[in-house]
């Protein structure tokens, strides 16, 4: 292992003069929630401009902070300064910015926050911005840790997005990156670590919350020479970016986390499948494949380990059912995406009829985090059950709109008032929506309900995969429900009778509510057939397909009732009941 | 092999069987529309669902798939099962307005169709149980017919909808079709056959002067068996 600590610690050297260099360096946050926002056009300014005034300036990339209410995000690393936060940065904005730095002193745009140092997570290291005395001109501007977004967020899979240029492996290392793999490789047997992820209580992080360790012991167990490790990276619930910006902002923790993975279960080859609709993501992936081989972490006899291992990547072709796992590896197997039945698990016949283990993008991305940092420290973050953090895209009718991770056992409260700001536009909260079509509405009258894999669950919904949309009451909620039903009879790949036939007449009978078309009896009517496809469906999406629907009519009855009995919406969205009035 | 008990009654069966062959082996009926004895189960129809309970956990499952365990408690009557059978049937009938053997299963089973569906007038009879495909997949061995989009929308064909190569037009498909959905045609001679939108010239037998058989399949025959094509033309009933 000696050629890979001397690599290692070479590369930490260049990687941290890289992230804190000897010259300005200007960072500017391009996942694509930034590019969505603008922050392409800010980008090419700044290279323009810094151009154009011949400054010894270093412009860079990173991906996603979180902070997508505030994006464009452009951040300022000044020798011996702290890092400087700006914010709804437009390409008029540059000049200013520029200034700042040629002349010393903040003109007309203020930075939104600021960092001094940081504390790394996964090995509890110092990155120092400011030495010595906080300027003068730095006082007012609030430190990031301290504003509301911020204040009760823990980010162990998310730990470098926003922080790291994705297509920098050397930012990567410096910041506690592949220290994991040495660990493992150099001083762990393959059963010590399932044994530290299975005691740190990790869960699935993509929504089954099924026993991580659990999961990797039984196909290390399994019976076969072939085995492999599958990232799930088809992310589809609408609304939610968790695992994008994941891949795109630090595509080299989930290879990390896969390679241990991989040590662990006796895998030497592994898949990652990621949606077609994130060629970002497909782009950093490959990118960071390429570096960790040309590194030596990936390949053959892996430092002289006796371990090898390679990562594939495969792309999906526009199929929510892919996300599910043995939908995924049909698809994978270069069959259609439809999935079977899962009486025989996927661990011990999965892809290629051979033991495979496939676990969520943030799933893999927590573990180098465990491996170093242990698995009591891991345990005792969260709540009951669920330990450690989960990532949530909160989203919807919030004011602070954006990528929070949080400690499992977080209220649903805290999470949209002290973290999500409130509801703007003086409007009122109605639900909040979890789990994605899978999922649930909950109410006002639940939201001290802590945020973990059960809890939600008990109230019909679900956590999901992190997916959380905020409503307020310009929202119908049989809206809602047809919204859902519709994306799923999309989505439905058409193998089992109760979610092909079955989804698309409730998505019916909701059109048909929403048009004041509807029948007493109708409400019943969905009931009864939801049941049914819950029990026939053969797999999750049908399984789970009227969840929205139930529970809309337990929290929102009343709206049904208005829709059929009086033909009203009272949220003024269904038009053509509203206009008849 | 394997004890069990289903609807109350103790069964023995084989170790890797399936409850639905074991229950069928002991004068259990248990329905099913999408099986066949002769391909690999797809679990697509959900009708042959039963209510297991293994320990604690109590789950439907298709019965066409699961394998036998020891100590399991199977129910293929339960409220539950009865449930998913009556909405499978009518959502077919709803789909397929016109199949005869979907209302008559449904009529056999006490199921009405539910009026709240609208009946399509564009599926046929397919209930996209799924045996053509896979009849020719596996026990043909062509694969000249798959499946295009997904969904409700999801339809059994030839790729692209165009005169398969693969296809020789030995009628397997429509034989096994439940619902008579796969037209096969005749000239009034029997000199040529119609399928999937691809003319076959027959072959008429050596002996008896019928047209029995196209020729693309007698040469795919050959070819798998090895057995020469002149001995095979020869219809079966007079070898």
């Amino acid at each position: 292992m000696a050629k890979m600590d001397s690599l290692l610690t070479k590369m930490k050297e260049k990687g941290m003069k890289s992230l804190s260099p000897s010259k300005t360096k200007i960072t500017v946050g391009m996942a694509t929630c930034g590019i969505a926002s603008g922050a392409e056009l800010v980008y090419n300014a700044l290279a323009d401009e810094i151009e154009k005034q011949k400054l010894d300036i270093i412009l860079s990339k990173a991906g996603c902070i979180g902070m997508c209410y505030r994006e464009p995000l452009v951040d300022v690393i000044e020798p011996n300064r702290p890092r400087l936060t700006y914010s709804k940065v437009t390409p008029k904005n540059v000049i200013a910015i520029l200034n700042q730095i040629t002349e010393g002193k903040s003109k007309d745009k203020k930075p939104y926050c600021r960092i001094d140092e940081e504390d790394l997570i996964i090995n509890e290291e110092k990155i120092r911005y400011l030495t010595g005395a906080l300027p003068d001109d730095i006082k007012a501007i609030p430190l990031m840790k301290e504003i509301d977004f911020y204040k009760k967020q823990i980010k162990i899979a998310t730990r470098n997005c926003g922080f790291i240029n994705p297509g920098n492996i050397d930012e990567y290392i410096a910041r506690g990156g592949y220290f994991s793999l040495q660990k493992v490789l150099s001083n762990m047997e393959p059963g010590k670590v399932i044994e530290e992820v299975e005691g740190s209580g990790l869960r699935g992080r993509g929504g089954g919350g099924f026993s991580t360790g659990f999961k990797w012991r039984s196909c290390r167990n399994a019976t076969g020479e072939i085995k492999y490790v599958i990232c799930n990276g088809d992310e589809g619930d609408p609304g939610a970016y968790m695992d994008r910006s994941i891949m795109e902002g630090d595509p080299h923790s989930v290879i990390e986390g896969m390679i241990i993975g991989a040590y662990a279960i006796g895998a030497h080859e592994g898949y990652i499948y990621v949606r077609d609709e994130y060629p970002l993501a497909v782009k950093a992936l490959t990118l960071a494949i390429s570096q960790a081989k040309e590194y030596g972490f990936l390949g053959k006899d892996i430092f002289k380990s006796g371990f090898s291992f390679d990562i594939n990547i495969s792309k999906g072709a526009g199929a929510f059912v892919c996300g599910e796992s043995t939908a995924l590896m049909a698809s994978l197997e270069g069959k259609a995406g439809e999935p079977r039945a899962k009486y025989i698990h996927t661990i011990e016949h999965g892809l290629w009829d051979r033991p495979s283990n496939l676990n969520n993008v943030e799933t893999w991305a927590n573990v180098p985090v465990i491996i170093s940092r242990g698995r009591e420290w891991f345990s005792k973050i969260g709540y009951k059950k669920s330990t450690g953090t989960k990532v949530f895209s909160l989203v919807g009718n919030v004011k602070n709109i954006g990528l929070i991770e949080i400690p499992m056992g977080t209220t649903l409260k805290e999470i949209i008032y002290d973290i999500g700001g409130g509801i703007p536009k003086g409007e009122k909260f109605k639900a909040v929506q979890t789990g994605g079509p899978s999922g649930g509405c909950i109410p006002k009258e639940l939201i001290d309900l802590p945020v973990d894999f059960d809890e939600l669950t008990k109230v019909g919904s679900m956590m999901g995969s992190g997916g959380m949309i905020i409503m307020d009451e310009t929202i119908c909620m049989v809206d809602v429900a047809r919204y859902f039903e519709e994306f799923l009879e999309g989505e439905s790949c058409g193998k089992c009778v109760p979610c092909r036939e079955g989804v698309r007449r409730m998505r019916e009978i909701l059109d048909d509510i929403c048009k004041g078309n509807s029948k007493e009896g109708d409400v019943e009517l969905l009931e009864d057939m939801s049941q049914a496809i819950i029990d026939g469906s053969l797999c999750a999406l049908g399984g789970s397909a009227p969840n929205p629907v139930l529970s809309t009519i337990k929290y929102f009855r009343d709206e049904y009732n208005a829709h059929i009995r009086e033909k009203k919406c009272p949220a003024g969205v269904c038009t053509e009941i509203t206009r008849s009035d | 092999m394997i004890n069990l008990v289903i609807d109350n009654k103790k069964i023995q069966a084989e170790e890797g069987s399936t409850i639905l062959k074991a229950a069928q082996s002991n004068g259990i009926e248990i329905p099913t529309l999408c099986y066949h004895d002769e391909i690999t189960a797809s679990g697509s129809c959900r009708l042959c669902s039963v209510e297991i309970t293994k320990g604690e956990r109590t789950r439907i499952v298709t019965s066409c798939i699961y394998q036998v365990e020891k100590g399991l408690i199977v129910n293929t009557q339960s409220k539950r099962v009865l449930n998913v059978r009556r909405l499978v049937l009518q959502l077919l009938m709803a789909r397929c307005p016109e199949s005869e053997v979907i209302r008559e299963l449904a009529e056999k089973m006490g199921v009405k169709p539910q009026p709240r569906f609208k009946p399509d007038e564009d599926k046929g009879t397919c209930i996209l149980c799924r045996q053509c495909v896979e009849v020719c997949e596996e026990v043909v061995g062509v694969s000249a017919i798959g499946f295009s989009y997904r969904g409700a929308d999801k339809a059994v064909g030839t790729p692209f909808v165009e005169p398969s190569r693969a296809c020789i037009g030995c009628g397997a498909c429509a034989y096994v079709c439940p619902t008579g959905h796969i037209k096969m045609g005749e000239s009034e001679s029997g000199k040529e056959r119609f399928i999937w939108d691809k003319t076959f010239k027959m072959v008429a037998c050596k002996v008896c002067g019928r047209y029995f058989a196209p020729q693309e399949q007698l040469e795919y025959i050959s070819k798998k068996t090895g057995v020469p094509l002149s001995k095979l033309y020869t219809c079966v009933n007079c070898r």
